[in-house]
């Protein structure tokens, strides 16, 4: 296995990393009204991400450097191809990062009732768009001799990449939902519940659709049937263990079918990083897209040393912050409001 | 306009945007775990009650910071891939490594300090701010570290196969003199602007509880934290002089049209006078007509040479070196060779000349405040004087617009290159920005993001604002409020949001 390969596999890494914690921090968001519901309700959810949302998210600017550094080629084609879903997607973490963090800054009704509404449009939105373009990078799409996009932007919205944009979704709902019923007590545990056990069906349902759609019709490889098969056995882990009552055990077979669904999407697209649909000779691989030896070999080295380091803190972190929490829990609201009483 | 002009707008408004908001982190966040360790070690409430005060202004400023922060990673690859790939084998990795080394440790440990008040014991609590504040200083160092290379590029050489700059030395990189001059001049500004900060918002408090006589243990409380700025703006203003000198003499070597056109300097001159105010042309379409009114004599010859009788060459000459039509017997940059020859490498005058006076100008006034604000405050003496308040108020914004200026004056005196030619450099890597723009993006996408960016910054602009006023003008939690509590027990949390 040369350089190139490995940070492939390593980018697929950071991608499952992104994927596992931040799908869990959508996945609350997105459900604010629906197991948040009452005041309390919602501010149990966002307390229960509170202290790791933000260091989720680095995963994500991590698996943007990495392909930038690794395979600016990549990075370059990908990021100014799909520029619309993308905006998009900034849009919505813009919104969210600031919305997490200034909704409890003014004890006012309406202004958190806003900011509530902000952090569930803007955690909906990357749910999907993350799907639509992964399912749009294992398709291929139209890249011309310079390797320039020239698809524009509706030719993202294919059947294939649409359904993609619905499998991340209902992980994510019930990642969300299943780590609720992990970290929370009370009436909150009481909504999460039902809600993980729906939703993991559902994931179970349309993520089989995709995949198989995936492997028929798009896979380079046949071994990715094995990632195929772990992913859905990951999906129905969850979804059994979610209807009996073991979500610890739940949890980790959803993060396991995330893993399943990436190597599936890596593997399948593996020598190619992002297939041409204009003529495979232009299709941008792990080859022609990467940076130089010196390159990889430094990176290399940063991110040998680096990542267990991260891992270890961040592993802590979520260890510090391990209790369950309810509405008993929140204590009354001594913000500030904007105009002194 | 088209995508390039969209592009480069776009480019400047999000950075300026966030530059606004990080020097501030950077600053603070060291800031405050200093008063947080003066909490630990000497157990005085006031260090507490100014952690927690300080500490909440500190939040609100870095949630906005990381979330115009991401646009500025993606924006290279959405609207610069022709850039991305030509250099992202060498500009990749200091982001990369920004990421993996410095994002992971700010935004991990932010989260445990915000809400590990009453989980962790004093000491490891601690540890988590200064893990974020090393942790907010370290990105800003492989930040400066990419940008520096595309003022000087080092480590690098061009791979015709490819077509592309490729690094040859990443420890080049890494101690680019360039990198080594601008990094201690940009902490040193984050920490002028923090102080300005933390001092203008006790003056406030200071003199109003003076006014309202009040011995209630708060107006020693403010008169600390005033004088714990102002000391701050006294060494961070020293220190931004220092290396501000050493930066501009290294630049008049490595970006000599950049130093001209910021001194508004069109013909080669021994001891050439630093220009206070100039008339004419400045947008550099008739650089015959420059008039320079007001200027030091010999002082721009010795900001780069360190001797008042110096030849400082200027832009018509430069251009000419750089267009290789110069008789010069040593070009400062060997004729552009591999892409078509840029007729004007010219960079817009008037900006450059006179975002740079700006950037000095504004950074003066904090020190005029720092030294009131120290006058005012000695041998424990405090204040009741309004104006005194009203000045210290006022200063805070200062060494934030000449933060941008000194920005805005860096990047648009690097143009019309994206990437600068090194005149030392024995292979010619630079790029200019047009060259960078993205092929893929259209006018209107990049218009539609442009307008979005804009009106979200803005829209977000405001709530930021408001809060950290509204935040600044409650002044500091009161002791009990402020005290951590043990909070082992299942009763309600002692914070949440």
């Amino acid at each position: 296995m040369n350089l190139a390969d490995f940070w492939f596999i390593l980018i697929a890494v950071l991608w499952t990393g992104y994927l596992v914690l931040e799908g869990f921090d959508f996945g609350v968001g997105m459900l604010m009204p629906i197991v948040g519901k009452t005041s309390k309700g919602k501010r149990v959810l966002i307390n229960t991400i509170g202290p790791v949302w933000d260091g989720n998210e680095v995963w994500l600017l991590t698996a943007g450097g990495a392909t930038f550094a690794a395979f600016p080629e990549w990075y370059a084609t990908l990021f100014s191809g799909f520029y619309l879903p993308l905006l998009l997607i900034l849009l919505a973490l813009i919104v969210r990062a600031v919305a997490i963090e200034y909704r409890a800054k003014i004890n006012d009704e309406n202004w958190r009732n806003r900011w509530t509404l902000a952090i569930v449009v803007s955690s909906w939105i990357p749910s999907i768009l993350w799907g639509v373009a992964f399912a749009n990078i294992v398709r291929g799409v139209p890249i011309d001799e310079t390797f320039t996009y020239t698809g524009g932007f509706f030719n993202l919205l294919n059947p294939f990449a649409l359904l993609g944009g619905l499998v991340t979704l209902a992980i994510f709902l019930s990642h969300g939902a299943i780590f609720l019923s992990l970290k929370t007590s009370g009436a909150v545990l009481d909504r999460a519940k039902p809600f993980a056990r729906k939703a993991s069906i559902v994931a179970v349902v349309v993520g089989a659709v995709w995949a198989l759609w995936l492997q028929l019709a798009y896979s380079e490889n046949a071994w990715t049937w094995g990632a195929l098969v772990l992913a859905a056995v990951g999906l129905m882990g969850a979804a059994w263990f979610s209807r009996t009552d073991r979500f610890g055990l739940a949890f980790t077979f959803n993060a396991l079918a995330i893993v399943g669904a990436v190597t599936l999407i890596f593997g399948s697209l593996y020598p190619d990083v992002m297939p041409s649909t204009t003529d495979a000779a232009f299709s941008l691989t792990v080859d022609n897209a990467r940076s130089s030896h010196t390159t990889l070999v430094v990176m290399t080295w940063v991110a040998a040393i680096m990542t267990p380091v991260v891992l270890a803190y961040q592993a802590w972190s979520y260890w510090v912050f391990k209790r369950r929490l309810s509405e008993d829990h929140m204590p009354e609201h001594n913000e500030l409001t904007f105009h002194k009483n | 306009m088209e995508a390039l002009e969209l592009a480069r707008w776009q480019f400047g408004i999000t950075t300026v945007y966030h530059f606004i908001l990080v020097p501030l982190t950077i600053g603070l966040s060291i800031l405050v775990a200093i008063m947080q360790t003066m909490w630990v070690r000497t157990g005085k409430e006031k260090w507490l009650r100014l952690t927690k005060f300080y500490g909440k202004l500190l939040l609100i400023n870095f949630a906005l910071g990381v979330a115009t922060g991401i646009v500025q990673e993606f924006q290279f690859g959405m609207n610069w891939s022709e850039y991305s790939r030509y250099v992202g084998d060498i500009f990749g990795a200091p982001l990369a490594m920004e990421a993996l080394v410095a994002f992971f440790l700010e935004s991990t440990f932010l989260g445990v300090w915000i809400f590990g008040w009453d989980r962790l014991s004093k000491k490891v609590h601690l540890t988590s701010i200064w893990l974020f504040a090393i942790g907010a200083n370290i990105s800003a160092y492989f930040i400066i570290a990419a940008n520096s290379w595309m003022q000087h590029p080092v480590g690098t050489e061009f791979n015709p196969e490819t077509g592309r700059a490729e690094m040859t030395d990443i420890w080049a990189v890494l101690t680019n003199s360039t990198t080594l001059a601008a990094f201690p001049h940009v902490i040193a500004t984050a920490f002028l602007v923090a102080g300005t900060f933390i001092a203008g918002i006790a003056a406030y408090w200071m003199v109003k509880k003076a006014r309202a006589n009040k011995g209630d243990g708060e107006l020693p409380m403010y008169r600390t934290a005033l004088r714990f700025g102002a000391v701050t703006m006294i060494v961070a203003g020293v220190a931004v002089i220092v290396t501000g000198d050493i930066q501009a003499k290294m630049m008049f070597e490595q970006q000599p049209m950049k130093m001209a056109a910021a001194e508004g300097i069109m013909e080669t001159e021994e001891g050439a006078g630093f220009s206070l105010l100039a008339f004419g042309n400045l947008a550099g379409d008739d650089p015959g007509s420059v008039q320079h009114v007001l200027s030091i004599p010999g002082f721009t010859s010795y900001l780069a040479e360190g001797n008042f009788d110096a030849t400082v060459t200027g832009l018509n000459e430069l251009q000419r070196q750089y267009a290789g039509t110069s008789d010069a017997a040593n070009p400062v940059v060997p004729a552009l060779a591999g892409y078509e020859v840029e007729s004007d490498t010219r960079p817009n005058l008037a900006v450059t000349y006179w975002s740079f006076r700006l950037m000095i100008g504004l950074a003066a006034f904090s020190a005029v405040t720092a030294l009131a604000a120290l006058w005012l405050t000695r041998k424990g003496a405090s204040t009741d004087k309004k104006w005194f308040s009203r000045l210290a108020v006022w200063s805070i914004p200062a060494p934030y617009i000449a933060a941008s200026f000194g920005w805005i004056f860096t990047e648009m005196g690097r143009q019309p290159f994206v990437v600068a030619p090194n005149p030392t450099g024995s292979d010619m890597v630079y790029m200019l920005t047009k060259h960078g723009v993205s092929v893929a993006a259209s006018t209107w996408e990049v218009a539609i993001s442009m307008v979005a960016f804009t009106l979200i910054y803005a829209l977000l602009g405001v709530f930021w604002y408001r809060l950290i006023v509204r935040y600044a003008q409650e002044g500091a939690p009161t002791a009990e409020a402020s005290t951590p509590r043990d909070n082992d027990g299942d009763g309600p949390l002692s914070f949440a949001y």
